[in-house]
């Protein structure tokens, strides 16, 4: 069966950190940088790449939309 | 823009799954972080650029926290006094018939100050859809007891909990309007899960379908959140709304015409 590979591109200067993303996230692909943008919120970044499937629940969710998922068959 | 992406190799326009509607402006929203008022944006401007409306549609911008929603959805836009969008759209929408006129709106200004206009323009049929979006608070002014505050919810105005001996219960305006002859579609919905997002959808294209019979309004409330006004983190005001807005507003649709009509 072929598998599933989802990747997750994230503008973070537009991130507000609100955490949605990562708690809808089925695989746990999603994480909070310690880091912070240039607004001082700690953005949502992949931390686990290999993980996602592209389900693009994380974008689904996302206010402000700064979520863009890619999907493929390996 | 910054980006941090994920594994580059899948990283390909072929391989596209979602991406942020063009309709929506490069603005950065003014809302707080977790506000459901960005996915409700983010959903109208997707069923209008997929029903192709673009150059068609007409919104009437409320007062409150969504004041600036012109700024973001790349559409013509109409302000209105507070309250009093319905009114506003029901002017546009006999003047030009063949636009499809929206309201957005919040519970501020469609349950309180407007309730004149809400109730009188569905009462009319007027041919708008109106969005409604219920968060149990006054969100921009500074979380203030609104008429659809729950019994028992604190907000800055009522600090020890809203008593409803004195200060009354909440006011199911949506459920008022259902009961209405003018209306058509009158739904409850919400946008706290990748599964709403995706019903709540499903409903305002449904809406929009509907529009374009002129049978009589459409009503879409969203049961949103207000993490800033609640005093709560994004995710914990998410799970607030699941446990205690549910089952005072039920999801679900409220009125529905007998069948969808064929293309």
């Amino acid at each position: 069966m072929a598998k599933i590979r989802g990747s997750i591109v994230v503008n973070i200067e537009k991130c507000k950190g609100c955490e949605v993303c990562m708690v809808t996230c089925p695989t746990g692909t999603i994480a909070m940088a310690k880091e912070v943008n240039g607004k001082g919120y700690n953005y949502a970044f992949p931390a686990n790449p290999d993980l996602c499937i592209g389900c693009a629940n994380c974008a689904m969710v996302c206010p402000d939309g700064v979520i863009t998922v890619y999907k493929t068959k390996i | 823009m910054v980006e941090f992406s994920g594994i580059k190799e899948i990283i390909k326009p072929e391989n596209l799954v979602y991406k942020k509607t063009n309709i929506m402006t490069e603005n950065t929203l003014s809302y707080c972080p977790g506000c459901g008022h960005g996915t409700a944006h983010r959903i109208i401007a997707e069923i209008i650029g997929e029903e192709g409306l673009q150059s068609e549609a007409i919104g009437v911008s409320p007062v409150g926290c969504s004041v600036f929603m012109y700024n973001y959805i790349d559409i013509d836009w109409q302000e209105a006094a507070h309250g009093r969008a319905p009114a506003v759209a029901t002017a546009i929408k006999r003047l030009l018939p063949g636009k499809f006129v929206f309201t957005y709106q919040g519970d501020g200004d469609l349950a309180a100050i407007g309730t004149a206009e809400t109730i009188h323009a569905c009462n009319r049929g007027e041919n708008i859809l109106i969005i409604f979006i219920n968060n149990g608070i006054y969100g921009m002014t500074g979380g203030q007891m609104a008429p659809t505050t729950l019994p028992g919810m604190k907000s800055s105005t009522s600090p020890y909990g809203r008593d409803v001996k004195t200060m009354g219960f909440p006011l199911k305006i949506t459920d008022i309007v259902a009961t209405l002859p003018g209306s058509y579609y009158v739904t409850r919905q919400s946008v706290h899960t990748a599964a709403n997002v995706k019903k709540t959808k499903k409903a305002i294209r449904k809406a929009v379908q509907y529009q374009k019979l002129n049978k009589g309004t459409c009503l879409v409330e969203i049961v949103s959140n207000c993490p800033s006004g609640w005093k709560m983190t994004p995710v914990q005001s998410n799970k607030w709304m699941e446990e205690n807005m549910f089952p005072y507003y039920p999801l679900g649709d409220l009125k529905t015409p007998e069948e969808l009509p064929t293309k």
